[in-house]
């Protein structure tokens, strides 16, 4: 029976399909159920009858996946400071489990080994030691690793020091986005998309109007909660330029895991740039698509700065064009995509708060689509 | 000292008294941090202050716990006899009652021990 499931092993010496070894007790270890390859060579058989594929042959197939952990949404390939502690963090702690877990299953196998049982005596010390003191260390170790490393995964600068603040606020299911100016005022607003200069620490300001939301940038720094009410501050500080995404961690509806928003980590001339821009910008030069846009209403709820549209309840479109998608995070930014969005947002995104245009042309909702692709 | 301690513990109450302790020094080291981060008594006393009065507190608490260990290890006969004293006699319930309170008070020690850790850390009140 037990020749079925390993039929190299409980052969007997001289090769007969002989009794298996009825006392394979693993955990006394009076049998010797674990062989190496040598026993089995001495045992008769030779080596090259043993099939040839091994377990460790299959660890290739797996190294694809590590490509998994970079990218633009990896805690484990941080582009800034208060990331990087928390992968080192994870890193510390992985290898720490991972020693500890070599070590119990090291254990094991000296357990089901082991000719002799302990006497009493030193089972009980066996245990005191490698129960109760040992893990008492480790864990004392880590916690104050991990405490040790807080203040620099969470850092706190008070209240006014001249950061530069970004206030976002969650709504269901995008990013409002305001930068805000020395004196408190906003300079202007946009959204599903931040802007940080890179090298400087930057304060976001983070509360919500609706649910709970949390803002998170993973290759930024650690997630914070924004909740009603109230108002959070998270710093962060990116390193490495480039073009990340950020993600709402707290699930706040159905269309929760819809909700992303692009992250430019931009040099610090780029960023002023890109600031000085922003505060005046034209509106476009489509005068024709902006009349489209203002006649069916959209100007009720988005914003278009240097244009009649206003409205603030849903996001401000300035620079539309320059979006890293649509529907925050849920298409990528191109006219068809717009298009289909205007049509019908709740098909995209559902519980969408914006109503559907299903019942304006195909070459309105495109003309639209077109202008607002065509926003800088 | 034999003055005020009883030669003989024969009461479940020495049993939690190393919880308690381990509670107690929870209970204290949180209000008192919360109540000084959130009236703001930052600018009349430092953050230092707390610390090392919490750290006197936590020493007062270990100290304690090591007392009741002291205790429970004679009540077991300072492991004359092994576990598990499950015999019907009054003395193996008087044993396993000392042997239990001695595990109680090693893991009240401990978690003490873990609780001031944070302290050590703990940079400053955040509002």
């Amino acid at each position: 029976m037990c020749r079925a499931f390993r039929p190299n092993v409980w052969l007997t010496a001289d090769g007969a399909m002989g009794a298996c070894r009825m006392d394979d007790d693993r955990l006394t270890g009076a049998g010797r159920p674990i062989r190496s390859g040598r026993d089995i060579g001495r045992d008769g058989i030779s080596s090259s009858d043993r099939p040839a594929i091994r377990a460790t042959s299959f660890i290739p197939l797996l190294l694809p996946l590590l490509a998994s952990c970079s990218g633009v949404q990896s805690a484990l390939d941080p582009a800034g400071r208060e990331a990087s502690d928390v992968a080192k963090l994870f890193f510390v702690m992985l290898i720490g489990g991972v020693v500890i877990w070599a070590g119990v299953v090291g254990l094991l196998f000296h357990a089901a080994r082991k000719r002799r049982p302990y006497s009493e005596r030193r089972a009980g010390q066996l245990i005191l030691w490698g129960g109760a003191v040992f893990p008492t260390v480790i864990l004392a170790a880590l916690l104050s690793y991990a405490v040790w490393l807080m203040p620099n995964i969470r850092p706190w600068f008070g209240e006014d020091v001249g950061l530069r603040r970004v206030e976002v606020t969650g709504e269901q299911f995008w990013w409002r986005v305001r930068y805000i100016e020395e004196g408190g005022a906003v300079a202007f607003e946009t959204a599903n998309e931040v802007r940080v200069p890179i090298g400087e620490r930057v304060v976001f300001l983070l509360n919500s109007p609706d649910v709970i939301h949390s803002f998170w940038i993973p290759v930024l720094g650690g997630k914070m909660d924004m909740i009603p009410g109230r108002e959070n501050r998270l710093t962060l500080e990116a390193e490495k330029p480039g073009t990340y995404r950020g993600v709402c961690a707290e699930f706040c509806g159905a269309s929760h895991a819809l909700m992303a928003f692009t992250v430019h980590a931009m040099e610090p001339e780029a960023y002023e740039a890109w600031v000085a821009a922003r505060r005046n910008a034209p509106g476009g030069q489509d005068q024709e698509g902006l009349a489209l846009f203002l006649r069916h209403g959209c100007g009720a709820c988005h914003a278009i700065s240097g244009t009649e549209a206003r409205g603030t309840i849903g996001p401000d479109l300035t620079a539309f064009g320059e979006r890293g998608s649509v529907g925050a995070g849920v298409l990528p930014n191109g006219k068809e995509h717009v298009a289909r969005f205007i049509r019908d947002p709740g098909q995209v995104k559902p519980e969408a708060r914006m109503p559907h245009f299903s019942m304006l042309e195909e070459a309105e909702i495109d003309r639209i689509a077109t202008y607002l692709k065509g926003l800088r | 000292m034999k003055s005020f301690i009883p030669r003989e513990v024969e009461t479940l109450w020495t049993l939690f008294t190393a919880p308690t302790v381990w509670a107690l020094h929870f209970v204290v080291c949180y209000a008192t941090v919360a109540v000084f981060c959130a009236k703001g008594l930052s600018s009349e006393i430092s953050f230092d202050t707390v610390r090392i009065g919490l750290g006197v507190v936590t020493v007062l608490a270990l100290a304690m716990i090591v007392l009741s260990a002291w205790l429970a290890w004679r009540q077991w006969g300072f492991g004359s006899d092994d576990p598990p004293h499950d015999e019907a006699t009054r003395n193996a319930r008087t044993l396993f009652q000392g042997f239990a309170t001695l595990l109680l008070s090693g893991l009240s020690f401990v978690a003490v021990l873990y609780m001031a850790i944070p302290m050590i850390f703990i940079a400053e009140c955040q509002s």
